[in-house]
């Protein structure tokens, strides 16, 4: 069994009467970095919460490293750790006393080494002693990660880990997850940033109006999905396509000075010799020409266009 | 059992207590101290002995009694309901933990408190009035007993408030005023009979006629009802916890 969580056909209708997950069926690899996309409001941390007990389920099941979450609970949260998406810690604990109060929690025995471990991974050694109420945001988003770490979780949750969150900590955060996924901890994070995902994760999901519409590596989607611009500059402004290059369906831009070629890079042929023989042909002079690629970002736009 | 989560969260709760120190030792020991000059000095003086014992040291059983519920069930309801505002119960429900290693720690902690206040009040009236304990395992069962149940009570408060108002309602509008007509500073044989039968109902009753008998071998009702009251009455907050935890009633969505 390669998959580490598994939910099987899950809902989730909350007191209100409403329905913020349906009928969810996604599989989790272990040792994978796994990327929740999804506009706000979508699910991402409705789905999180009953993973980790902290919503009940209305319907369905899921299995953390074959342990049902309901029935097998203490086996099933010993392995995960949570950093949630809002800043709630203890006002008035230190660091040091409320990671290390974290660890207990789980029921690991002391071990101050690795505390000490954690907390200087995420530059937090020097503020052990401070109270909570006393660091900044990005600071106190720094111990909420402690605390998720502190127990030595097999299965890292990270619920928008980067919102608020400057460069420097984006930056000690991922070389933290990085070493996490070395050592065989598999990571699942929902983020707004989706050059992040992109950068970060193995796989991605895309969580809309509660359904998941997508799941699929990220090379492959990007792959799949991605579209390629072949931008043509030039010599001589056009003020129309020339019918002769009708069939190519090219658009040209707004001063007149590109014309603009769009493939799919998924397909059998790009197209792009015959569309160069054809300018030739039509003597069409071009200065340069270069290609860009869609981004996750326009894939997930789309998508989620597509879906309302 | 995670016995570990359970003195994590016992010893968290202890050093907050710890930290706030002057609140929670400082001020009850002090407003006790209040109600000996007041009631013991000059109200003792005028009623001089009930039932063969001095007033001010009538007295003591039921101020100990009294501070015991309201310490207990404000320090429990403030323990749990806090990490509910402040939103920090997600550790705990995400925790490998059951709610009864919950409620041990929480509870635990909020009776451990009272108790040592319970004990540190019982040394502060030593120093106003003459004191005899005739039963000290008795008291200390009575004492360890209504410390245990009165915080599980206010586990439930802290658990059913969705406001820090509703937080303090219940002591104020509930457990002072039955701890006040329970017989704290008097015996209910000075009553008229009718208004006998009605103090029957209030549970207080039983806890500081158990606990008094503990001291002097007085008391309105008989021990054996007033221990089988104050366990009636330890089950029932039992079971409402049970309840709570089996529905997720509040703590779960
Ligand atoms: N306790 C609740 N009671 C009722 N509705 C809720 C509750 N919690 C969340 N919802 C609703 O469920 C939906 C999903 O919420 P959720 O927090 O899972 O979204 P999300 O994908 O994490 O969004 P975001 O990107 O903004 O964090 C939202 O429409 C939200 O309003
Ligand atoms: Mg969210």
């Amino acid at each position: 069994m390669s998959s580490i969580i598994s939910v099987r056909d899950l809902s989730k209708t909350y007191a209100s009467g409403f329905q913020a997950l349906k009928s969810i069926d996604l599989d989790i690899r272990r040792g994978e970095i796994f990327a929740l996309l999804g506009p706000n409001g979508a699910g991402k941390t409705t789905l999180i919460s009953i993973v980790c007990g902290i919503v009940n389920p209305s319907e369905g099941a899921v299995m953390v490293d074959g342990h049902d979450i309901v029935t097998d609970y203490r086996a099933a949260r010993a392995m995960i750790g949570l950093v949630p998406q809002e800043l709630t810690t203890d006002a008035f604990e230190t660091v040091w006393a409320t990671v290390s109060f974290s660890r207990g929690l789980f029921g690991k025995k002391k071990n101050p080494a690795h505390i000490a471990k954690v907390l200087k991974d995420l530059s937090l050694l020097d503020k052990k002693d401070d109270m909570i109420r006393t660091l900044s945001g990005g600071m106190k988003r720094r111990v909420l990660i402690a605390k998720a770490l502190s127990h030595e979780p097999r299965i890292l949750f990270l619920d928008e880990p980067t919102a608020g969150v400057d460069v420097e900590l984006r930056k000690d955060m991922w070389d933290i997850v990085r070493s996490l996924r070395a050592s065989g901890v598999t990571i699942i994070l929902t983020t707004h940033y989706i050059e992040e995902a992109e950068e970060m994760a193995d796989r991605i999901g895309i969580i809309n109006n509660g359904e998941i519409i997508l799941v699929e590596d990220k090379a492959e989607l990007m792959r799949k999905l991605g579209q390629k611009q072949l931008k043509l500059e030039l010599k001589k402004k056009l003020d129309a396509v020339p019918g002769e290059l009708a069939a190519h369906r090219l658009t040209l831009n707004g001063d007149g000075s590109e014309l603009i070629y769009t493939y799919d890079t998924q397909g059998e042929r790009t197209g792009i010799t015959a569309l160069l023989d054809d300018l030739n042909r039509t003597g069409i002079g071009f200065r340069d020409l270069h290609t860009t690629q869609s981004s996750l970002e326009d894939i997930f736009v789309g998508l989620v266009r597509q879906g309302k | 059992m995670n016995l570990r989560a359970v003195n994590a969260i016992y010893t968290f709760e202890m050093a907050r207590t710890g930290r706030t120190l002057m609140q929670s030792i400082v001020s009850p020991v002090l407003s006790t101290s209040l109600y000996f000059v007041v009631f013991g000095a000059a109200i003792g003086s005028r009623i001089t002995e009930i039932e063969g014992v001095s007033y001010g040291s009538f007295i003591v059983p039921g101020l100990i009694m009294m501070m015991l519920l309201t310490q207990s069930v404000a320090n429990a309801s403030f323990g749990i309901y806090f990490p509910r505002f402040t939103g920090t119960i997600y550790e705990l429900l995400s925790a490998p933990v059951s709610f009864y290693e919950i409620v041990l720690g929480y509870v635990g902690a909020a009776a451990t408190k009272s108790i040592v206040l319970g004990l540190i009040i019982l040394a502060t009236s030593g120093l106003f009035v003459p004191l005899q304990i005739a039963h000290p395992a008795w008291m200390l069962a009575f004492l360890v007993l209504t410390a245990v149940t009165f915080s599980l009570l206010g586990f439930i408060i802290g658990i059913w408030a969705d406001g820090f108002e509703k937080l303090q309602i219940v002591p104020l509008l509930v457990i002072t005023p039955l701890t006040f007509l329970g017989g704290s500073f008097y015996s209910i044989s000075v009553l008229p009979p009718l208004w006998q039968t009605v103090t029957l109902f209030n549970p207080v009753v039983y806890l500081i006629s158990g606990f008094r008998w503990a001291f002097f071998e007085i008391a309105d009702v008989s021990v054996a009802v007033s221990l089988g009251m104050t366990m009636l009455f330890l089950v029932t907050c039992l079971a409402t916890v049970w309840w709570i935890f089996r529905t997720g009633y509040r703590l779960k969505n």
